[in-house]
Order: structure tokens, then C-alpha cells, then sequence
């Protein structure tokens, strides 16, 4: 094996160097916010894509997306950026920018075709996220959010780690009502209490659907264990809201826009602004009412 | 000093074939067919589906069949399979599975934690340590099917499953997905990986394909097939579209409750377009 003598010389016990490269990298990132999830499909990355665009409607805010599921990286396509590039300059590569003061990275804008299918073990999967922290010429931030796949297992570890010489505010944890989900959700908190990464809260998505036809509610995903705020109650953590089901959620994502422009007074929107608001979060991540109103009149100008 | 392994680097013996691709392939010589369950996008229904593929075929007294999940992060097929809190035995044959029924046997690590609640927090390596074992030591017995439940991803557990398996015959997979381009787009990547393996594609699912509202029976497409859903995605690629399954509320309430929603609601559109599936899957691949 051509790394025998670096494995005999006991160097690979040392601390990754990396780690103190990183913490002096993102010294200038204000916030740092983990959106995790034991269980897949319940809407970390729109989570994650809604918050980073509700963030810099401020415009006097600089927001990253960092979006580290290597396998199944959707955050391009939700913002509306597949099939852009990355390049490389003397400060490192630089983020794709969605606005002046919204860059996103992901493995996605390192694809040849958009069907190329990433097929690594480990390993070159925490070499990737390591570079995304180390090498992206992030410039100075307000917040960094970093969009996770689910699990509890090497982009988890790897993100925490790598980070583990910066402040990070914390992780928000997203779910849906039903027992089979809030199982894994429940082991994604045991794994935040390992690290000791600090839970901002949990949000409960596809939380109800109302019919456009009759307005009847049915629980599509019934709560049956008592969804997240019986989870919530147990395990003394912030329920930060709600979402319910809206099909112009899915409908936007794919198109690549925000639905807080789509659609900014449907339930689902409002409830997104409320979570982004809400008094539970950090004080500096709330976004005032007024931003969004500057926003939307923004838009209609 | 330095690493304990050194000595075993050094001789080149880890660049031989691993000896447990052998042994499984002898283990499970006396398994009719394997059939993965695929995807590369999380939350379509890969387990909710595995679980009823299990007990629709298991319906026949007379099939013997095994589940396997290799989710080592979150193993849900305990809960949906009404196997929650049991634990696996050791023997001298080596490790029982747990069986729903005389014919319907389980294995997934949730069997293997103290409390329900404990987190796997296991790099790749660790994981597929895992698999090795649950492919080479669990004592299966002759079966006639072997399903696998799988992680969404193209990673770690995906390149083992397919690795342990490679002395064997595997049927090849059954890949979900849900309607909306942003699952299409992870499941295309799950395609390619197959074809890369060369593990055939026996279909797709397309799941949560539309939503009946159970007081004025209208239809609402709450993931919009906005590219045109599994159905484009299966023309396009030359794949057979196995069929598509609506929300039902029922589901998720039966897969909380452990109980299979092919016999709570048998009448169910849902549960009729799953026996629709598993029997074009059946004749499609067996």
C-alpha cells in the first residue's frame, strides 16, 4: 500500500489540519445553521432554500446555502440554478449567486450532466464536504446554512467535525407527524446531543392538507404518536411551527422559485414566515415583517 | 508504533477479494430470488413498499420469504412490520431472523438497539461491516424471495448490497419515486448507478401519485408531475412503469400501527394498484 509509511509514522492520528484551516475560513460567518433530519423525504432542502431566501430579502444580509448531500444533491434545482458552473479562482472557488447577497454551493454545480449519479463511499464524500468549507470563497456572511441528507452517519459527522473549531448557532430539525418519521427524528437528536450541537428547534412539515376544493382537512400523514409537538413536549425542545401540505410547494421547488414570492399568502408561506420569525430562534435570525413586505413590493415594481 | 494494521497493508492481502463474497454467495445459494428496493431520493416510500412487496408475496403460505433492511440509519421496517422491541437471537447456526409469520422472516439492526431511540452514528466502513453480517450470519434457511430495503443514495450501503451480492443472482431492483422532478432527478441518479453496476431494472413505482379528498372526491396532485412524472421519466429511459400508487392517509396510519394496509383496506385504490404491482412484478420477473 503506497500510504504505508504515513499510516507507520502514526501521522494520521494527528488532527486533520484542515479543521483549524476551516475555523480561520469562516471566522467572518456570523451564523452557522444545520438543517438535519433522521428521515429523508420531509423537506430539509426546501426548508433549507426558503430560509436562505427569506434571510436575504434583507438585502443588507450576505447568505450562503451550503448544501452537502453528495448522493442526491436537490438544492440547484430548487433554486433555480441547474446546470451552472462553478469556477475556480485565486481565492478558491467561487458559489453560484442567486443574488447579489445570496451564493449556493453544491456538488450539483460540479456535474458534467445533471443524471450523473455520484457513487462514493465515505471517505471521498467527507474529502468533498471538507473542500466546500475550506476551499469556496465565501467572502464575508451574515449566515451560512448548511442543507444535510439524511442520517446519522458520515456527511453528519464530517460537517460537525470540520466545524468543530467555528461557532455554530445550531441545528434545525425537520419532520413530518408520522410515528415512522419522528423515529429517526428522535435519533438525529440523540446524535445533536452526542456532538453537543445545540437544537434551535424542529418543524413539523405535510402537516395537514386542506382539499382546494371543499377546504376539508385530512391528515395525510397522521399524527399518530402525536406528531412533533408530543415529541417536542417530551424531549424539552422549541416546536418552531407547522407547515402544511400545499402542492404549490412542490410545484415551485421544482421550478426553481421561492413560493414565499409564488404564493406569499397561502397558509404554507405564512407559516414558513412565522418559523423564520418566530421568537424561539436566535435573536439575530429573525427576519422582521418588514423585510418581506419590502420584498414583495420589490417584486411588484 | 503507528497503525496496528500496518503490517496487513503492507502485505497486500487487503487488495485480495474479500472472503465473505464467497461464503454469501454459498449462503444464500438456497434463495430463489433477491430483489432490491431502490432509490435515490429519501421519503418516497422505498420501505412502505418493500414492507407490503414482503407481505403480499408471503400471502402465498406456501413461499417462504425474508426481509432485509439495510437502512443503518433509520430502520424503518421494525415499526411498519409491527416488530418494534423485538430482538435477535443467537444460534448456533448463527443469527434468527424475527418472523411476522411462519413464513415472513425480518432482519434490520432496529432489532439489534437497546431502545428504539438510539442512534447509529456509523461511518461508511462500520456500516458495511454490518451488511456483511446480516448477508452472511443471519440464518435465512431456503427462501423464496429475498427482498432488501435500502438507504436513499448512491453510496456506501448501495456499492456493499450490490459487492456482497455479486457471487449470487440477483434479480434486480424495483426503483420508487414520487411524481416531482426533484425526486426524478435523485432517481435518475439511482438508475444510472444500476446500470453502472449492472444490476438489472425489474420497474418503477411511481408513489403519492395523486390525492383523493375522502369528502368531495376530488383529485389534487400534491407532488405536481411538473416534468411529467415517473410515466415521461420510464418512456424516456426505456424502463418499465410498474405502476402508480395514490395517497391515502391509510398508509401511513397502518405502517405507524406495524399492520399491513393490503388487509386493513383491501378495497382501498391504493391497496388495489399495490396488488396490481406485485403481480405485473411477479410476472415481469419471476
Amino acid at each position: 500500500c503506497p500510504n504505508q509509511k504515513l499510516c507507520a509514522s502514526g501521522a494520521t492520528k494527528a488532527p486533520d489540519p484542515a479543521i483549524a484551516e476551516i475555523g480561520a475560513k469562516l471566522s467572518t460567518v456570523k451564523h452557522k445553521i444545520l438543517v438535519l433530519s433522521g428521515k429523508g423525504g420531509v423537506g430539509k432542502s426546501t426548508f433549507s432554500a426558503h430560509l436562505a431566501h427569506a434571510l436575504a430579502s434583507d438585502s443588507t444580509k450576505e447568505v450562503a446555502l451550503l448544501d452537502v448531500d453528495i448522493c442526491g444533491p436537490s438544492i440547484p434545482r430548487i433554486m433555480g440554478l441547474e446546470g451552472e458552473q462553478v469556477h475556480q479562482s485565486g481565492s478558491g472557488w467561487s458559489p453560484v449567486y442567486v443574488d447579489d447577497n445570496l451564493a449556493v454551493m453544491s456538488i450539483g454545480f460540479l456535474l458534467s450532466s445533471l443524471d450523473d449519479a455520484v457513487i462514493w463511499r465515505g471517505p471521498k464524500k467527507n474529502g468533498m464536504i471538507k473542500q466546500f468549507l475550506r476551499d469556496v470563497d465565501w467572502g464575508d456572511l451574515d449566515y451560512l446554512i448548511v442543507d444535510t441528507p439524511p442520517g446519522t452517519s458520515d456527511e453528519h459527522l464530517s460537517i460537525v467535525q470540520y466545524l468543530s473549531s467555528t461557532h455554530v448557532d445550531g441545528a434545525v430539525i425537520i419532520t413530518t407527524p408520522q410515528e415512522v418519521s419522528l423515529q429517526d427524528v428522535r435519533k438525529e437528536i440523540r446524535f445533536c446531543q452526542k456532538v453537543k450541537l445545540p437544537i434551535i428547534g424542529v418543524v413539523e412539515n405535510m402537516s395537514g392538507f386542506v382539499c382546494p376544493n371543499c377546504k376539508n382537512t385530512s391528515q395525510i400523514f397522521p399524527p399518530t404518536s402525536g406528531g412533533a409537538e408530543k415529541m417536542c413536549a417530551d424531549l424539552n425542545l422549541p416546536l418552531l411551527g407547522k407547515v402544511p401540505l400545499d402542492p404549490r410547494i412542490a410545484q415551485s421547488c421544482d421550478e426553481g422559485r421561492s413560493f414565499l414570492n409564488v404564493v406569499p399568502d397561502s397558509p404554507a408561506a405564512k407559516a414558513y414566515k412565522s418559523i423564520v420569525q418566530s421568537e424561539k430562534l436566535p435573536g439575530a435570525l429573525r427576519s422582521t415583517p418588514r423585510t418581506f413586505l419590502s420584498e414583495s413590493l420589490s417584486r411588484c415594481v
